[in-house]
């Protein structure tokens, strides 16, 4: 039996596959358009701000006024995690990958990839730019690369 | 704001355990009940005595109605059941609850008891129902990615050494304690002593975390008996007095975290303070839920017993451990005692009654008047803090 939290992650069978979104209601134009290739946030029509994740009202200032609006893809990594051991077996050809809490220029934070042959090179501060993976024909996940 | 809560008459009357550590024979619910019965009878009481039970359900066994079946399941005489969970800060949450019952009459006699069969009760997949981080994480925007647990607390390792230039070897400082502290205790999962370059060349799990920054996974429960403080006074051993109660969240998934170094435990901390009237100098000694390494560093700088920053080598320079001005979890912790998940925090807190009872054993401090414990669930985000006095008559 395993010692830690994480050892033995890559014994388990069989391959499952990875983890996707539940495509909600108040989610589903933000994956409709990641499906297409384009990467959306909320904007909120009151107090002007940008929010992530997608909600059903501004956290802010709590105005259900909000619209979808193209974010330019670029950002910032705040902090980031080289994962060598996966959560399932359907991750396990992808280590190193690197798991990044990212500062979108719109303002939000969001968890994503960071899409790169050289996973060392990452690093707070690098400017990253939004790329897309797809999984399956509902789900695509914007990811970063570096810019 | 300081909540107007009296805790005045409140007291903890007994403490004790299950066995812990990898247990395959006892399934949760016999645990839980291990826990229990030991706890009642720790505080010199009698199962007839208990009217409320306060629990933390379980992932292994569910029972809507947890409480109750465990009342139901002992034969216990509950009027007072109620069912708790913020995750690794539930013990802290269910004390606000069990002060509030019992000053306003709902119970006299409350076992607060948490309990898991973490390890051997998911048999194979253990590991994927922990590691893959169910409930911790957002399922659709952070899940996704491929995180874990480790990693979701490796964020914060990450960004605390960007800002502060700490090391991954303060980080090894505080599993070295821990484990230095288990081989004092026989009945933690891991006690052969373990050196700095032991960790930085265990296996990384997510940089800058390696396996023994990493907890545990195991088996146990625990149970607290929280009574008035003058039935308390009337029981064999010696009460232990509940001065402050401090909870917090900042968050509920890490993306959405203010920051990454500082957290709820900031303002648990000084709500804790300011209720018992206390400051750092005061504290004997300190339970941190180190459920990773990171956790202790910026716990210890949240509660301010160091400046933000200056986590790791306040850590490293020897104050936490046994012979520091502050020992934190002496039985162990997480990383070496055992850590069964969700109750996890009733180990901390409860090393701490054990302390202030004296009833510690080899590992027994000269000096115990007086402690703290800072619980949190989640990753960082439910945070529950309480400072805890042996009864001076």
């Amino acid at each position: 039996m395993p010692d830690s939290a994480v050892e033995g992650a890559a014994a388990a069978k069989p391959v499952p596959p990875k983890i996707v979104p539940l495509i909600r209601s108040d989610s589903k134009e933000y994956w409709a358009a990641a499906a297409d290739g384009r990467f959306v946030l909320q904007q909120c029509g009151a107090c002007s701000r940008f929010q992530f994740y997608p909600r059903s009202l501004c956290h802010y200032c709590f105005s259900t006024d909000l619209k979808w609006t193209e974010a330019s893809g670029g950002a910032e990594v705040y902090s980031y995690t080289r994962i060598y051991r996966p959560p399932t077996a359907a991750y396990r050809d992808e280590v190193p990958y690197v798991l990044a809490l990212v500062n979108l220029d719109e303002g939000p934070r969001m968890m994503t990839k960071i899409v790169t042959d050289d996973p060392e090179s990452v690093d707070i501060g690098m400017r990253v730019a939004v790329t897309f993976e797809r999984i399956d024909d509902e789900v695509t996940l914007p990811c970063f690369r570096p810019a | 704001m300081v909540p107007d809560f009296n805790l005045e008459g409140i007291a903890i009357a007994g403490y004790d355990e299950s066995e812990v550590g990898i247990v395959p024979n006892k399934s949760t619910t016999e645990l839980y009940v291990d826990a229990m019965l030991n706890a009642i009878s720790n505080a010199g009481l009698k199962p007839s005595d208990i009217d409320g039970v306060i629990s933390g359900n379980s992932m292994v066994e569910h029972y809507r109605y947890h409480a109750e079946a465990m009342a139901e399941y002992i034969g216990l005489d509950a009027r007072y059941c109620l069912t708790l969970n913020t995750g690794g800060g539930t013990t802290a949450s269910a004390l606000t609850s069990a002060a509030a019952a019992i000053n306003s009459g709902a119970a006299e006699c409350i076992v607060v008891a948490f309990g898991e069969s973490m390890r051997s009760g998911f048999g194979p997949r253990a590991v994927e129902m922990i590691g893959a981080a169910r409930g911790a994480n957002h399922p659709d925007y952070e899940a996704p990615y491929g995180q874990t647990v480790p990693s979701l607390y490796a964020l914060i390792g990450t960004r605390h050494m960007h800002e502060y230039g700490t090391k991954p070897e303060h980080f090894a400082a505080v599993a070295v304690t821990m484990r230095e502290n288990a081989s004092r205790n026989p009945k933690a999962q891991k006690r052969d002593i373990i050196t700095i370059d032991d960790v930085l060349s265990s296996p990384l799990v997510a940089s800058p975390l390696r396996r023994l920054d990493c907890s545990l996974i195991s088996d146990g429960a625990g149970a607290l008996v929280v009574t008035s403080l003058d039935r308390a006074r009337d029981l064999p051993g010696t009460p232990v007095r509940l001065l402050g109660i401090g909870q917090a969240y900042s968050h509920h998934h890490i993306t959405t975290a203010p920051s990454l170094t500082t957290f709820g435990s900031r303002v648990a901390g000084s709500q804790a303070f300011s209720m018992a009237k206390l400051s750092h100098d005061d504290i004997d000694l300190i339970g941190i839920y180190d459920a990773f390494t990171p956790c202790v560093v910026v716990t210890l700088e949240d509660l301010g017993f160091c400046k933000p920053g200056e986590g790791g080598p306040f850590v490293a320079d020897g104050n936490i451990a046994m012979s520091g001005r502050f020992p934190v979890n002496p039985h162990g912790g997480l990383l070496s005692c055992a850590h069964p998940g969700r109750p996890g925090g009733i180990f901390t807190l409860g090393e701490l009654v054990r302390q202030l009872r004296e009833e510690a054993g080899e590992r027994q401090l000269q000096k115990a008047t007086t402690a703290i414990a800072a619980l949190e669930g989640g990753i960082m985000s439910s945070h529950g803090t309480v400072i805890i006095q042996r009864d001076e008559r």
